[in-house]
């Protein structure tokens, strides 16, 4: 039986500048963002009938069609948990456009996380952090002992994992340092022409131990879309196609959005290993074969326990796999993050992580790997996760 | 040290449903509960309407707990970014592995931050924090 692998591409992007205040509403920001990934596809806003975002996404299809002068939205559709959502977007896209539902579908996330969402109600929310809690766990058991934030639900998780593989908070900070040197190149980056060094990390604010105020992805005001047709069609638009390789999605048993306590090993990602498998399984290669990867960065220290998830180093070495950082440069044998990531670019859930993999497919990221015919992207750490192998 | 409430901000209370309702009934009276398949014999945290293996809501009951546990991980709040502002730091939330095998959070008192690691031996204790919420939590165990 047929697959989707390949059968899809991503033949336009864009994404804003990250900042801490757009001066724009979130629906301008997406709408600008769009226009900019139509036209470097090639194509009109009115060429757009399908379109797809996250469930607590700031816009929805129908007002972003008002703006866009869309006159048959034929597709929509969203879907759950932020960063573990994003490279789901594109696999249902990818679906669409092949089975002929709809021809080109935008993937979208737009979110003003910085200057926030007046109406939205009290407490995290209202500083513009969704507040998505579709999870009703999250309503018992943990609020009243006062782990109400993801840095400290997953704090739990990294603080057991470097128990069990005997890691010592020193060897802590090199993705955040790639990220933010990533980041300085980019000029839409938050933390654009900001980079830190290692002694900086090590000297910065710590948060919940091991997490340090470095570690965790700053709220920006942004958004970021894609747009997915068909193989075929893209062979006749603006730019190199990134062909959708595979794309997967996965939540396993006693699956909780960054505080899944009740499995025998917290230390693991079950999700990011079924996500790596699955890809690996339909895209017909391995590990060894990716030449770059975009992996959820939302908090640091969950980057090197997904590596190991995925196959792209040994169980127990992620850690030292980044450590001093020469590995994950973008001369590296593992460029990651290549833009910046949530932690340098700003947190768009994972949706810039698309983006630059589409960049490193058409050899325009500004730190553009040597190799990059097979970029990996994944994101959900610690919850319902999805990926996506990007190609050439 | 007992934990230390910020009066101006309350405390995000327990969200009872009717699936998990005889678990903070429990907890009222002092008592910890897990819910269990009585069909399957498996104990389930969180709570939750059926039970996974036999799909079946009409055999979940609640069976005592003993109390006794290890810490699994932890957490010490420190500084007030990613803490909850109702609760004054410093607090610790520990991931605590019941006797029974089931993992639950809760907070750790009558301990520094310092004295809390991993394997550590710890039982149940129950703080009234409001006249109406109850909350279970743990100390280093005698």
């Amino acid at each position: 039986m047929d697959t989707i692998k390949d059968k899809a591409a991503i033949v336009g992007i864009a994404t804003t500048s990250f900042s801490k205040n757009s001066g724009k509403s979130e629906v301008r920001s997406i709408c600008e963002c769009i226009k900019e990934a139509v036209e470097d596809a090639g194509l009109k806003t009115s060429d757009i009938d399908g379109s797809i975002t996250e469930t607590s996404d700031a816009v929805d299809e129908v007002f972003i069609a008002k703006n866009l002068g869309i006159q048959n939205m034929v597709y929509f559709n969203s879907l759950r948990w932020g960063d573990g959502s994003s490279c789901a977007l594109v696999q249902n896209a990818a679906m669409v456009v092949a089975a002929g539902v709809a021809n080109y579908v935008v993937c979208y996330r737009a979110v003003n996380g910085a200057t926030g969402r007046p109406e939205a109600p009290v407490g995290m929310a209202k500083k513009g952090m969704w507040a998505f809690s579709h999870d009703l766990c999250k309503q018992g058991f943990y609020p009243p002992f006062g782990l109400t934030t993801p840095a400290g639900q997953a704090a739990i998780l990294v603080n057991r994992y470097m128990h069990d593989h005997g890691i010592k908070t020193e060897q802590l900070g090199w993705v955040t340092v790639a990220c933010r040197q990533n980041a300085a190149k980019n000029p839409r980056a938050l933390f654009y022409e900001n980079p830190i060094s290692i002694d900086d990390y090590r000297k910065s604010n710590a948060v919940v131990q091991p997490l340090r105020e470095l570690d965790c992805s700053e709220e920006v005001d942004g958004a970021a879309a894609v747009i997915v047709t068909t193989a075929e069609k893209a062979r006749h638009l603006k730019k190199l196609p990134a062909y959708v390789m595979a794309a997967a999605q996965s939540a396993m048993p006693e699956c909780e959005w960054m505080t899944s306590y009740n499995r025998p090993d917290i230390s693991r990602f079950a999700e990011i290993e079924r996500v790596g498998q699955d890809l690996f399984s339909m895209a017909g290669v391995s590990p060894r074969d990716i030449n770059v990867a975009q992996i959820d960065d939302f908090l640091a220290p969950l980057v090197p326990m997904q590596l190991e998830e995925l196959g792209l180093c040994r169980r127990g070495e992620g850690v030292s796999f980044c450590e001093g950082g020469k590995r994950i440069s973008p001369q590296g044998e593992l460029p990651l993050n290549t833009a910046g990531g949530s932690l340098g670019e700003g947190h768009i859930f994972a949706m810039n992580h698309i983006v630059e993999a589409v960049r490193q497919v058409r050899g325009s990221s500004v730190n553009q790997a040597k190799k990059a015919d097979l970029v990996l992207v994944a994101g959900g750490a610690g919850g319902p996760a999805s990926g996506l192998i990007l190609r050439r | 040290m007992p934990i230390e409430y910020n009066e101006k901000v309350p405390l995000q209370r327990p969200l009872t449903t009717p699936d998990n309702q005889g678990f903070w009934d429990a907890v009222r009276k002092h008592q910890l509960v897990i819910q269990k398949c009585a069909r399957c014999n498996l104990l389930f945290h969180p709570p939750r309407a059926m039970c996974p293996e036999c799909v079946s809501a009409d055999s979940l009951t609640w069976a005592p707990a003993s109390g006794k546990g290890k810490v699994y991980s932890f957490v010490n709040f420190i500084y007030d970014r990613s803490a909850y502002p109702g609760i004054k730091v410093p607090y610790v939330v520990a991931l605590v592995e019941l006797e029974e095998g089931v993992k639950i959070i809760s907070n750790l008192i009558d301990c520094t931050a310092q004295e809390v690691s991993i394997g550590m031996p710890v039982e149940l204790t129950f703080v009234d924090v409001y006249h109406d919420l109850t909350l279970y939590m743990f100390k280093k165990s005698q």
